[in-house]
């Protein structure tokens, strides 16, 4: 069963597709190249959300889609839960 | 799966539609009730009461006339009937119907009275539905339907999944021949320098640009905070999507690699065959009754956290990828395509299953919202009336 969809080939960001507790041995697929790997969950995800690829600090850009979809508010390590807590908009 | 045919109407000016409505037209607010009471005496009609239609000028004037004129117009209906509270704007109405060639009359409330005008309607509504319940239908082509797209309650399952798999349909509809139109031009700030690129020529990208620009300004003129309330909406950040940039591109995701052929105002009909960008809210029914009253005859309608929306002249196609929502709103999604979520679907063969709901559609099933009794008619207004 899958548990993370990755969009784009440069995506740093990957998106649950069920439901995810936190574990190791998660399987992830990329959605262009159809590469499927295992990955850990740091925290749980819950389906819908996305997953840091790698880790974060502020400042630094969130890739989805190939593009910009906001900046870092606060650092993220790679495993853990990415929202509206920790990435925001760079619009306003 | 590209091309395929079905047994729909062709209206008097060659435009195909799949439903086959005798509509009964409310000129305005106040002519609801005479409307309704037309309605409720003949079986077989359909009736659309709204909120407005007095006093409005300007470019809202010309827009509330663009949209009423156009549900008459739009090929899924047979026959109109309208009532007004005047003569004047009522055969104002009228006019801008006739020219279709489908049978329409208007009748007047002042020196009448609602019975009066309700009799009336009524003889003239009970001919027009003998007249439309005889029509055959005939063999059409997709490359005759014009389909309008938007997603609603989207959350990230729409972005990689659902909206692909209209883009995948999409795709195949626009380089058969079809006609599609997109719009939400708020919800495309965060990917306008994509789109912005996709417009056939550099005008047309120009064009919308300047489109896209002014909207904005619109939102940046009237907010009272920074947005980040109501863009992305509640039910998308609980869906996870993040920031409205996210939402953007997995809005765009609905046309695909496709360049656009135009932009059109809202509720104004596509000029030519291909995908067309409409000026629209992204408020699902308002928007959708600017595609129907541009003339499209179904819509596809992608959600994520399960937006319920349906339209009473155009058939609304849902589809979902969340397996959450295809299970516990089960009733109101007509294409299920979570396995895409699963690595077990191919966007090709998703897109292939959409377009088998069309065909289906467009044959006559009705849709969930259809079946439902979503019958959403919602006037976009631009500003106060006088």
């Amino acid at each position: 069963m899958l548990h993370f969809l990755v969009h784009g080939k440069d995506d740093n960001v990957a998106v649950a597709v069920v439901d995810v507790k936190k574990g190791k041995g998660l399987l992830c697929m990329n959605m262009n190249t159809q590469e499927r790997y295992e990955v850990e969950a740091k925290t749980d995800i819950p389906l819908g959300h996305k997953i840091a690829m790698k880790d974060f600090s502020v400042n630094d850009t969130i890739i989805k889609y190939d593009n910009d979809i906001g900046k870092v508010v606060a650092a993220i390590k790679k495993g853990e839960h990415v929202h509206t807590h920790n990435v925001k908009t760079k619009k306003w | 799966m590209s091309k395929f045919t079905f047994m729909g109407y062709r209206r008097e000016n060659g435009k195909v539609g799949v439903r086959n409505h005798v509509l009964i037209l409310p000129l305005d607010d106040i002519s609801n009730a005479a409307c309704e009471g037309a309605a409720s005496l003949i079986k077989g009609t359909l009736v659309v009461p709204h909120s407005y239609g007095r006093l409005q000028f300007g470019e809202d004037l010309d827009l509330y006339f663009r949209t009423i004129i156009g549900a008459g117009r739009n090929p899924n209906v047979a026959a109109v009937v309208v009532i007004g509270i005047e003569p004047l704007w009522t055969q104002k109405v009228v006019d801008g119907i006739a020219e279709t060639g489908k049978p329409v009359s208007g009748f007047s409330i002042e020196r009448n009275g609602d019975l009066k005008t309700i009799e009336m309607a009524a003889r003239k509504a009970k001919e027009y539905v003998q007249w439309a319940t005889e029509l055959q239908k005939t063999e059409c082509g997709s490359d005759e339907l014009y389909i309008s797209i938007k997603c609603g309650e989207s959350d990230t399952t729409s972005g990689l999944a659902a909206n692909p798999t209209v883009g995948n349909a999409v795709t195949k509809l626009v380089q058969s021949g079809g006609t599609v139109s997109f719009g939400e031009t708020s919800e495309i700030t965060g990917a306008e320098h994509v789109i912005r690129e996709r417009g056939k020529t550099k005008e047309i990208g120009e064009e919308w640009y300047r489109v896209w620009s002014a909207y904005n300004d619109f939102i940046n003129a009237n907010k009272t905070d920074d947005l980040s309330d109501s863009q992305p909406t509640k039910g998308n950040i609980a869906g996870g999507l993040t920031t409205i940039e996210e939402k953007a591109f997995g809005n765009i995701q609905k046309i695909g690699n496709l360049k656009f052929d135009g932009v059109l105002l809202p509720a104004e009909e596509p000029k030519g065959k291909g995908l067309w960008f409409m000026d629209t809210s992204s408020a699902a029914a308002e928007a959708v009754t600017l595609w129907m009253a541009s003339g499209a005859v179904i819509h596809l309608f992608p959600t994520g956290q399960g937006n319920v929306i349906g339209n009473p002249i155009t058939p609304v196609i849902k589809l979902s990828a969340n397996p959450i929502t295809c299970d516990t709103m089960s009733e109101h999604i007509d294409v299920d395509v979570r396995e895409i979520l699963q690595g077990n679907m191919t966007l090709d063969k998703a897109g292939d299953a959409l377009l088998d709901c069309i065909r289906r559609t467009a044959n006559g099933r009705l849709t969930s919202a259809e079946a439902l009794g979503h019958v959403e008619f919602v006037i976009t207004k631009l500003y106060r009336s006088a």
